[in-house]
């Protein structure tokens, strides 16, 4: 699916629900617990976490691919684990900055 | 992309933490969000474009702002303490609205068409009341979330354009969710027009970090909050900073809770955050520049730097004090010439800033911002070679002097850096030999007298004779606006007639 800054994600097969940070133009194939993901209004939860894809998703953590095109934020926690086509999506290490305002 | 995610992430991750006030006697986070959706219901039923606030802070600036953001209109918080025409011009720009509005504003623009004004008790109590709806809020991140009226130091007012996509953006990018401890809590003193009041909600309600208000800021009052509500956290211009520092001489006793002070926002004297560092041993200071057009902060000088520049004897390290850190890992930072052509490390020019969270907007203006998506600030500035960026103020400030561009901010340093001065200010004014002739302004430090010839001779001892002041003038105090801006055009003006 064509993904854009803003955009809701939702699992269809566990709790998880994204927003997206940063997308590559045209189709991206992202999935949670091996499932395709899709807009919340049209998400039916439909079928298992597929084993091998349950490491889970934790709340307020971004998540990106290799060469960080691709950038998710989790806004609601849940089981899957996230990746694009076959490749596992990973944390994006917080580099956290002193309080400015 | 919208504001309300930040607050839904907080009020489902972390609802009973306390979002603003006193330690659980204040609104959650689960409160805050169902207060922002019952808001955002009636507001969408008045059927208006903007909502605004004329008022000091309270707990009815987050559930606005965040009620705002999840009905779709601009959140536009404007100065309180406008004279009333100018408070009427503006809120008749901003119309239609619902405002929300201490007594003053009520009778200042409560007749005009278009504006349903509210004082704060009837929104707490009617409009905030009941629980958050099932309906969802817009994701388009082009959307509108807040409008902010620059402070006009320089003319007629102006309204920054900041999109949900720059506040999200600038939030997820410098803050890590929930990254607070539980007994953290913020004590924001700015009004709610300033971008750091608004910056402040937004990032603590991500960090999960309690906001404490002070709706008037009095050095006293700012200091017994701190005591009395443990506060961790705290951001201050430097105004304020001086200020706190002379009762915290006065009074003794440190404020042993505050672990982290950020100021900005102006020019912080040297000798102000020397006194600082002493009286608040204990406490990091983080430097912040930013500009309302950048949706607050684009660069750093944190804790650690501060002290390594404060321990070094390498006198390039040492100057690092006087720096604004480095850009934030999102934000890319150059200097450059007239031409918009980048000029050498360590040359002063116009300060170009680029990233996410960059508006450069103005509500029906052109966006000064470049296809290529950097925005001329319209400071001064240079970058040295480990990449620290130097910031010497506003470029309409430059004093030209036959020919020589001279930057205010260095004789002020000059001139502070004289025991006898407590404060100092540098315009230029007109001059039919030169064109502008250097003046300057100073204020006596407590229990100190200036002897203006003897000033005279330290600065030439100090500078190049065609950047000594021409005529040096003391005063009691400066003209400061009320959030620490120096009005240099008021200076201006009054000397050029003095003279």
């Amino acid at each position: 699916m064509d993904l854009k800054p803003g955009s809701r994600l939702k699992s269809s097969v566990c709790d998880t629900e994204l927003i997206v940070v940063k997308a590559p133009s045209g189709d991206v194939d992202i999935t949670c617990g091996g499932a395709p993901m899709a807009d919340p209004a049209d998400a039916e939860r439909n079928g298992e976490v597929a084993a091998g894809s349950a490491d889970g998703t934790a709340l307020g953590k971004r998540y990106v691919n290799e060469d960080e095109s691709l950038e998710v934020l989790c806004t609601k926690p849940g089981d899957g684990s996230l990746a694009l086509g076959d490749t596992a999506l990973s944390l994006k290490e917080a580099k956290p900055l002193p309080a400015s305002d | 992309m919208n504001l309300m995610m930040l607050l839904e992430m907080a009020s489902s991750g972390f609802g009973d933490r306390t979002a603003v006030g006193s330690q659980g006697r204040g609104l959650t986070y689960e409160q805050l969000f169902q207060r922002a959706g019952a808001t955002a219901m009636r507001f969408r039923e008045a059927g208006v474009d903007r909502v605004s606030m004329v008022d000091v802070s309270s707990e009815a600036l987050p559930i606005a702002l965040f009620g705002s953001a999840w009905a779709g209109v601009p959140f536009v918080p404007l100065n309180y303490r406008l004279t009333v025409p100018e408070l009427r011009h503006l809120a008749a720009e901003v119309a239609p609205s619902v405002t929300v509005c201490n007594d003053d504003a009520l009778a200042a623009i409560g007749d005009l068409d278009g504006v349903r004004a509210v004082v704060r008790p009837d929104f707490l109590a009617q409009w905030a009341e009941g629980s958050a709806p099932d309906s969802d809020w817009n994701v388009d991140p082009e959307e509108i979330a807040i409008l902010l009226y620059t402070s006009g130091t320089t003319g007629a007012p102006k309204a920054a354009v900041l999109r949900h996509r720059h506040l999200v953006s600038y939030i997820i990018g410098s803050v890590e969710f929930m990254g607070a401890a539980e007994d953290e809590a913020t004590l924001v003193s700015v009004p709610p027009y300033h971008v750091a009041s608004m910056a402040a909600i937004l990032s603590s309600v991500y960090a999960g970090r309690r906001i404490v208000q002070l709706p008037n800021f009095y050095p006293a009052d700012w200091v017994n909050l701190v005591r009395a509500e443990g506060v961790t956290h705290a951001m201050v211009v430097p105004t304020m900073l001086a200020r706190i520092v002379d009762h915290l001489e006065d009074i003794g006793g440190g404020l042993p809770s505050l672990r982290a002070l950020s100021y900005g926002g102006g020019k912080m004297p040297a000798p102000v955050i020397a006194r600082a560092l002493d009286v608040l041993p204990e406490a990091n200071f983080v430097n912040a520049y930013g500009l309302t057009e950048t949706s607050s902060t684009v660069a750093v000088l944190g804790p650690e730097e501060h002290r390594e520049a404060h321990r070094s004897d390498d006198p390039a390290v040492r100057a690092r004090l006087g720096s604004a850190g480095r850009p934030l890992p999102a934000i890319e930072v150059d200097i450059r010439d007239e031409e918009g052509n980048p000029v050498a490390t360590g040359t002063s020019g116009e300060i170009w800033v680029r990233g996410e969270q960059v508006s450069g907007e103005y509500l029906g203006r052109n966006s000064r911002v470049t296809p290529d998506g950097w925005f001329p600030t319209n400071d001064g500035g240079s970058l040295d070679a480990d990449g620290y960026l130097y910031v010497e103020g506003r470029i309409d400030d430059i004093i030209v002097r036959g020919g020589e561009n001279i930057s205010p901010g260095e004789i002020e340093d000059v001139l502070l850096s004289h025991p006898s001065v407590a404060d100092a200010a540098a315009v230029g004014v007109p001059d039919e030999q030169w064109g502008e002739a250097v003046a300057a302004v100073v204020v006596a430090a407590k229990g100190q007298t200036v002897d203006i010839a003897d000033l005279q001779e330290f600065v030439k001892s100090q500078m190049r004779s065609s950047r000594t002041p021409d005529c040096i003038e003391l005063r009691d105090e400066l003209p400061y606006n009320e959030t620490g801006k120096l009005l240099r055009r008021i200076l201006r003006e009054e000397l050029a007639e003095s003279r």
